[in-house]
């Protein structure tokens, strides 16, 4: 079945005085998707949105939104999309309801016309209405913020980094949002540094150094994996990861919560290394071949890149 | 077990709000003690108690055996503090960074040389010599960063969300430094919102609405609530939240 392309993006560039922020990146998103861009700071992610959202011009390359050139067509795009800065930027000194009034109104409509968009969001802080934006807590800005950027029905929605620096429940429930939303058939392009929320995004593209290092639904990213990876357990696990580091048949070693994540060269033998291991003071060395998680396929390409 | 921070009691309310409600606990010499807990639940503020930076309402709290409503300037020398929000001056050098940092905490010129020397080697900053601190990528800021932040070898290092943002292979670069400083007997007292990250703590306690809920190893801790995670754990306790920041 052919996509309906939301976003094209064709070979961007953008360079900062020193820095490359995006080194010809091409990419496409399709319609009704959540799309992530998952990758550290520093890895391009804010400077591609604010290109896509028209408030920033590239130095090479184009991109589309819903049809439209991101420069040419600034206009139309900027009625069209809604954006969610990573930086809380709504007016502290309105409140709650003067902040959605008033971005209805740049956007020449009501609350009332498009309140079943935002429904199920806004109603969790309408009893707050009345209180300044900038004496709200974090989650109930957030709340504020998405409300705002989907008062004018946009057909894209660009959230960057929407989760940064916020705990694992409100994380969660952030993303319980945007699954419903995405039922409404809005296109959802997300930032975050979080590798594990890879896998709540239809599709992702990992970027690093302002390029895309793999582009892939999360289980096509994880499939790619191009190693078997073992997951060893032991009491000692960090003094365990130092030995192994120093082992010449040892690829790759690298601690993942409560165990070690490791890959061997090529030709070498979990069975004898492990021998070995458990000779040099580590007798309860347990391993077992394991799945890779996205976190483990960034790390990969990154030591290929 | 020596311990390096030991608070009785501690409570701290801003007018009627309770910020920090009754907070029982001991940090040991040497340990990664992961202070977890949901935004609002009160780390921040017990963190700048535990730094001399604020009085509490009441309790006991001793910091590096220093008292903290009457010591605060012996803490301020005896602990190391970093975060992801600030760290470093942006618009100095590395070598003025270091010089600075240094100077605050009075080190001789030979020492801060050699210290210097010693970052830049270890850190591979060669390149970076003239940069500001600004033009560095995230990961070696940070890496540079915790250095800094224990050059005067102090007793206890705070580090508030460290690795936020970091790459996963930076990120696992910085858990070895905190490892290794451990391991010469510094207590680390860390925050993070990566749980995978907790797992690397010898403790954690995970706070919710003012209070510590939970306080044990990683492994004490899963088998406690019987989950294999400590993201599960830590989802189990802070939905009990009634509150947020």
């Amino acid at each position: 079945m052919a996509m309906i392309k939301s976003i094209i993006i064709q070979n961007l560039s953008k360079t900062y005085p020193g820095v490359k922020a995006l080194d010809g990146l091409s990419c496409e998103i399709n319609s009704g998707e959540i799309f992530g861009f998952i990758g550290p700071d520093g890895a391009g992610k804010t400077t591609l949105f604010r290109i896509l959202t028209s408030l920033l011009i590239p130095d090479e390359g184009t991109a589309t939104v819903d049809g439209d050139d991101v420069v040419k067509d600034y206009k139309s795009i900027r009625a069209k999309v809604g954006y969610m800065p990573g930086k809380f930027s709504l007016y502290q000194d309105l409140t709650v309801e003067e902040n959605l009034k008033f971005f209805a109104g740049v956007f020449k409509t009501t609350i009332a016309e498009n309140y079943h968009l935002i429904e199920s969001i806004y109603k969790q802080i309408e009893p707050f209405k009345n209180r300044l934006a900038g004496k709200l807590s974090g989650g109930m800005k957030q709340k504020l913020a998405l409300s705002c950027a989907l008062i004018h029905k946009p057909v894209v929605l660009f959230l960057d980094e929407p989760t940064t620096g916020v705990d694992a429940v409100s994380r969660k429930e952030f993303w319980e949002m945007l699954h419903q939303l995405k039922s409404t058939g809005l296109t959802i392009v997300v930032s975050t540094p979080y590798m594990d929320e890879a896998a709540l995004c239809d599709r992702v593209a990992l970027l690093q150094n302002g390029k895309i290092l793999s582009i892939a639904s999360p289980q096509e990213v994880v499939a790619q994996f191009p190693h078997k990876l073992y997951g060893i357990k032991a009491k000692k696990l960090y003094a365990l990861n130092e030995l192994l580091k120093q082992e010449n048949q040892v690829h790759s070693t690298y601690l993942f919560g409560d165990n070690i994540h490791l890959v061997l060269q090529q030709n070498a033998s979990i069975e004898q290394l492990m021998g070995n291991i458990k000779e040099r003071n580590f007798d309860d060395v347990q391993w077992e071949i394991i799945s890779p998680g996205i976190e483990d396929c960034f790390m990969e390409l990154m030591r290929e890149a | 077990m020596k311990t390096a921070v030991t608070v009785k009691n501690l409570v701290k309310k801003f007018g009627s709000f309770v910020a920090n409600d009754n907070l029982n606990f001991e940090v040991y010499q040497g340990e990664i003690f992961g202070f977890l807990g949901a935004n609002g639940a009160g780390k921040t503020t017990a963190i700048k108690i535990l730094c001399g930076l604020s009085k509490p309402t009441s309790g006991e709290i001793t910091v590096a055996g220093f008292d903290v409503y009457k010591q605060t300037e012996e803490i301020k020398k005896n602990i190391g503090y970093m975060s992801q929000k600030f760290s470093l001056y942006d618009d100095l050098t590395i070598q003025e960074n270091i010089r600075f940092y240094g100077g605050i905490y009075g080190l001789s010129n030979a020492a801060i040389k050699t210290k210097t020397n010693q970052y830049m080697e270890a850190l591979d900053l060669h390149e970076y010599a003239k940069s500001r601190v600004s033009d560095l990528p995230l990961g070696i800021k940070q890496k540079l960063a915790f250095s800094v932040a224990v050059m005067h070898e102090p007793k206890i290092v705070f580090l508030d969300e460290p690795t936020s943002g970091v790459d996963p292979i930076t990120r696992r670069q910085f858990w070895d430094m905190i490892n290794a400083e451990a391991e010469k007997g510094t207590t680390v007292f860390v925050t993070t919102h990566y749980m995978d990250e907790a797992e690397y703590c010898h403790r954690i306690s995970i706070m919710v609405d003012g209070r510590m809920d939970a306080l044990d190893s990683p492994l004490n801790l899963k088998q406690q609530f019987k989950v294999d995670s400590i993201e599960k754990v830590f989802i189990q306790l802070a939905r009990k939240a009634t509150r947020s920041e």
